[in-house]
């Protein structure tokens, strides 16, 4: 319906920087992927080889599955903290947000409800 | 309009005021959105899963049926179809139709190498009598990690359709427009992956 | 082959549905008859049933909604009609049949009333509002409306063939596990909200859209009208709260049937995770109904108080507080069901708090009509009997937000007349409304207000009858769901209570012949220059009823209220804004996508119910080849040229000057 296409200003979800400058994008995702690739391995090797302390693990396994989802929103899905991506970034905010609310509501409000209402005969889970 | 607060000074137009966006940007938007809708639904089934995951009841807990090194060739083909996938976004911007058809078929064979493998996982814990019937754990382990699954399955449904359409009908705007929803689509799946390996496999190892 | 269904899946022996259904199939069949025999069907397909446009989905969604209100209403006048006759006695319904009754009547009421009726009022409205030719995915918009209709299809369709659940409108578990509700009645639910649900998101996800990306050049985010705002907060919260109820209940579904152990009382499953996922939908689903009621009646206070709505920034804020807020206090939904002491404080405190932005909009409402020249047209009487009903209705809120006063209180008939007293004096009072108001803009003419009017008292005067008994009898001690009783004190509320319901079919049926005497008179109620209210937004600047397209030209917006400055230049300067430059531009042409994709998930939903797994994989299958087929067409779009852009805008712009008492263009 309009003419102003122009990248500077509104990017579309999962778009890149736009040109056609294919060594560029290969370069990107071969490093997204190496990036990727050394963080999963990370992962697995932390369960196992006791190179962390061992109640350290589950936080030392949430940060780096956060960090590598941060990854694929970077170098696979291409968002950015530029002008171009606000609406972009806002939208996945709310998202993120209200995953948030759901998972540490639900935990919150369960646990307590198991906590309550668990027979006092019976050992706690 | 004199002192209208909404002018930048500047001259310029903000970019809120600047009329309808182009349809490129439009359609991927509202997959955007969608694909949230997606992160939130997957967010019930963790949820589930999380108040669920001590309920054993008597039957195995996850430190007793998770395998590792499925797990791991699993999370390898995954993040290599995601990859894949990427290499036909490039070819798309090349218009190359040739290096399009092969990054894809390479994408639907990983992806189809994950089922598979995810199959097995599955096929393998019912015949030992770990089926989604025998625990509330268990029901919650099978339809999180079932739904991701399903994802893949419909995933790969779009994608050969897309190749189809590609070859059919070549790049004309409107399967561009799809192929970009697409790769979001498979990008994303891949992102509740990390989720999902991290928090019923690992942590289920090590917790 | 036809799995669990036989001969004795439709109930012979129970006189009272067969009859209503042989009523409603061969009034159903009289009117299919007479479209084909007056061959009106081609016309129907084309310009309705396969249509693209926002606004003809608008309508259809409206209609539809309130088709649905009068079966969700029938349910209603049954239940006021037995509990006034059922002191000491069976009444006339037998326990398992009044059962069915109050859960279908929750979920047609809240799924297929009030949830058709705000979103089509927000899909006609929106794209006209904010200046664009039509919504950013319009055939995917006809796929939900007729999803939507599929559910309500099912659910219609569980009348006659099987039972509907009889679990109560949310189907708690694990009563409505397999165990305890062995029959059809639950698929027949859950099917129905799957696939009217995926309808719903999906609108959700086009609303959004369009809202955030499509709106006419200079239409800001501060300067879009109320009602575009609110809409954006409640297509927001569909597209976050939906998602939790599809995967709630695909979690049923699997219980019920593969066996699983999510709700069940064996082996570890947890019905109270049911409980708190639903509510965690449940609850930002009321916002998704009142939050464009409140658009409504954004817009018509400030029409109709001739003024521009006081407090513009604040309403702004305080609805997208209202969003998010929303989605923090699920919990008060159950607050009785052992959480301890700073769960329930802390979603209590949420739950007041929401009350203070409700305040702020309450509050701005009655300042933009203080000091305005108000004029009492049938819509602004519906606003004005909405600020009422919903404070009182509000304010019994917050009591129930007290946990311990909700320990006396909940699951009583307190808590229903207070539900009711909001979504009816808010959400239908709002839909009501906007009926009356965006009527001339659909239609080309007005309602008639004599007949509006009566409608309007009987509506409001029955709600006061019919539930206000309900608060005291919930003070009395009166719980939920009862088919009979035994205290006498409790009758003559419920009597009372039962004349109040007898007054809203009186406001309905005064609804209907307000309809049927608009159309008669419709001569006399024509609206030529489009503008019929002195209205302020951008809708008011096109035709009634608009061109397909909306706009032969986006307008261009310099302001907030975009039509009203446009309006008051041209009557300053005694003539029209300059004639805009005309150019060809592309509609998107009509799709039998959204039918032939609602007829394949109807079969599926049907197939599922059953157990007719064949009819399922064919309805996945079916619904999957319509899109196939719809994404390999090559036409898709159809030009509209220059000149007939040129020649619709030249009536346009002839209606607004002799609106306006201002010369008309001199033919070029």
């Amino acid at each position: 319906m309009s003419d102003q296409s122009d990248l500077d200003n509104d990017r579309a979800p999962g778009e890149d920087s736009g040109g056609v400058d294919i060594r560029g994008k290969m370069v990107t995702y071969i490093v997204g992927f190496l990036l990727a690739a050394v963080l999963s391995i990370a992962s697995f090797a932390v369960v196992h080889s006791g190179v962390i302390y061992g109640p350290g693990i589950p936080v030392a396994l949430i940060a780096l599955a956060i960090a590598q989802m941060g990854v694929h929103l970077v170098f696979f899905l291409h968002v950015t903290s530029g002008p171009d991506n606000t609406n972009n970034v806002l939208a996945l905010a709310f998202g993120v947000l209200i995953v948030g609310l759901v998972l540490i509501g639900s935990i919150w409000i369960m646990g307590h409800l198991d906590h309550n209402l668990m027979p006092a005969s019976m050992p706690a889970m | 309009m004199s002192g209208d607060p909404h002018k930048l000074g500047r001259g310029e137009i903000a970019p809120s005021e600047r009329g309808p966006a182009p349809k490129r940007v439009v359609v991927a938007y509202g997959f955007w959105i969608f694909l949230l809708t997606d992160f939130i639904m997957f967010a019930g089934f963790f949820a589930a899963y999380a108040v669920l995951a001590k309920a054993t009841a008597g039957g195995p807990a996850a430190r007793d049926i998770v395998e590792l090194p499925l797990v791991g060739g699993e999370t390898a083909l995954l993040l290599a179809s995601s990859f894949a996938c990427g290499m036909a976004g490039i070819a798309t911007a090349a218009k190359n139709r040739f290096w399009f058809q092969i990054a894809m078929a390479a994408t639907a064979l990983l992806g189809a190498g994950f089922l598979a493998l995810e199959a097995y996982e599955f096929l393998h814990l019912i015949g030992e009598g770990h089926g989604p019937q025998r625990s509330a754990f268990l029901s919650a382990f099978f339809a999180l990690v079932g739904c991701h699954g399903l994802h893949v399955t419909l995933g790969l449904v779009w994608l050969t359709t897309m190749m189809a359409q590609v070859q059919a009908k070549g790049f004309r705007d409107e399967i561009l427009r799809r192929i970009a929803c697409f790769s979001l689509f498979w990008h994303a799946l891949d992102i509740i992956w990390v989720a999902l390996f991290t928090t019923v496999y690992l942590l289920g190892v090590a917790g | 082959m036809f799995g669990k269904l036989n001969w004795h899946s439709i109930p012979w022996d129970q006189p009272i549905p067969l009859i209503a259904a042989a009523i409603v199939g061969s009034g159903i069949l009289a009117v299919l008859v007479w479209t084909w025999r007056a061959g009106h069907v081609p016309y129907l397909w084309r310009e309705w049933i396969t249509s693209v446009d926002h606004k003809r989905i608008g309508i259809m969604y409206c209609g539809f909604a309130l088709l649905m209100l009068m079966r969700g209403f029938v349910d209603a006048a049954m239940m006021r009609s037995q509990q006034a006759i059922a002191y000491g006695n069976p009444g006339y319904l037998p326990p398992e049949h009044y059962d069915q009754i109050f859960s279908a009547h929750g979920t047609i009421m809240i799924f297929f009333v009030a949830m058709p009726f705000v979103i089509g009022l927000m899909n006609f409205v929106v794209p006209l509002q904010l200046g664009v030719r039509d919504v950013a995915f319009p055939t995917l918009n006809n796929v939900s409306f007729w999803l939507t209709a599929s559910g309500a299809l099912l659910i219609n369709l569980s009348l006659v063939i099987g039972e509907f659940a009889k679990t109560g409108w949310l189907a708690y578990p694990p009563l409505s596990e397999l165990r305890f509700s062995p029959g059809v009645g639950v698929d027949y639910y859950l099917w129905a909200l799957q696939i009217s649900g995926v309808g719903t998101l999906l609108s959700g996800v086009n609303l959004v859209t369009t809202i955030l990306k499509m709106r006419a050049p200079g239409m800001g985010y501060t300067r879009m009208p109320m009602f575009c705002w609110t809409s954006l907060a409640s297509n927001l919260l569909i597209v976050a709260a939906f998602p939790i109820l599809t995967a709630t209940l695909a979690m049923l579904l699997l219980d019920r049937y593969l066996g699983f152990h999510f709700f069940t009382n064996e082996l570890g499953g947890n019905q109270m995770m049911f409980v708190n996922l639903i509510w965690a939908w449940g609850h930002p689903e009321v916002y998704i109904l009142i939050l464009p009621a409140f658009g409504v009646f954004s817009e018509i206070v400030s029409t109709f108080s001739s003024k521009p709505l006081f407090g513009y920034r604040s309403m702004v804020v305080a609805t997208m507080v209202i969003c998010i807020l929303s989605f923090m206090v699920w919990l008060h939904h159950f607050f009785t069901m052992g959480a301890g002491a700073d769960v329930n404080g802390f979603f209590g405190v949420t739950t007041m708090i929401i009350a203070v932005p409700t305040g702020v909009k309450v509050f701005n409402w009655l300042f933009t009509m203080y000091g305005g020249k108000i004029r009492f047209h049938v819509p602004m009487l519906w606003a004005v009997a909405f600020m009422v009903t919903f404070v009182i209705g509000g304010m019994t809120g917050v009591l129930l937000a007290v946990p311990p006063a909700d320990f006396v209180l909940h699951n009583s008939l307190f808590l229903v007349a207070h539900f009711h007293n909001v979504i009816i004096g808010g959400v239908l009072f709002g839909a009501f409304a906007g009926y009356n108001y965006w009527f001339p803009k659909a239609f080309g003419f007005r309602l008639d207000e004599r007949w509006g009017r009566r409608a309007f008292w009987l509506w409001v005067g029955g709600f006061y009858l019919a539930f206000m008994p309900l608060y005291v009898l919930g003070l009395m001690g009166m719980t939920r769901r009862m088919a009979h009783y035994d205290v006498p004190g409790w009758q003559p509320w419920l009597i009372a209570a039962a004349f109040g319901a007898l007054m809203i079919a009186g406001g309905i049926a005064c609804q209907v012949i307000q309809l049927y005497v608009s159309i008669r008179n419709r001569k006399d109620l024509v609206d030529v220059s489009g503008d019929p209210w002195d209205g302020r937004s951008l809708e008011w600047i096109t035709t009634s009823p608009p061109p397909p397209f909306n706009f032969a030209v986006l307008p261009n917006v310099t302001g907030e209220e975009a039509y009203w400055g446009i309006k008051s230049t041209a009557r300053d300067n005694g003539e029209l804004s300059e004639r805009p430059k005309y150019e060809a531009f592309h509609m998107p042409r009509n799709s039998p996508t959204g039918v032939v994709t609602a007829f394949f998930t109807t079969a599926l939903g049907f197939a599922a119910v059953w157990h007719i797994w064949w009819l399922f994989v064919l309805g996945f299958l079916g619904a999957w080849a319509t899109f196939v087929i719809f994404a390999w067409r090559d036409e898709n779009e159809i030009e509209i040229s220059a000149a007939e852009a040129e020649r619709l805008d030249a009536e346009r712009r002839n209606a607004k000057a002799r609106l306006l008492d201002i010369p008309a263009d001199q033919p070029a």
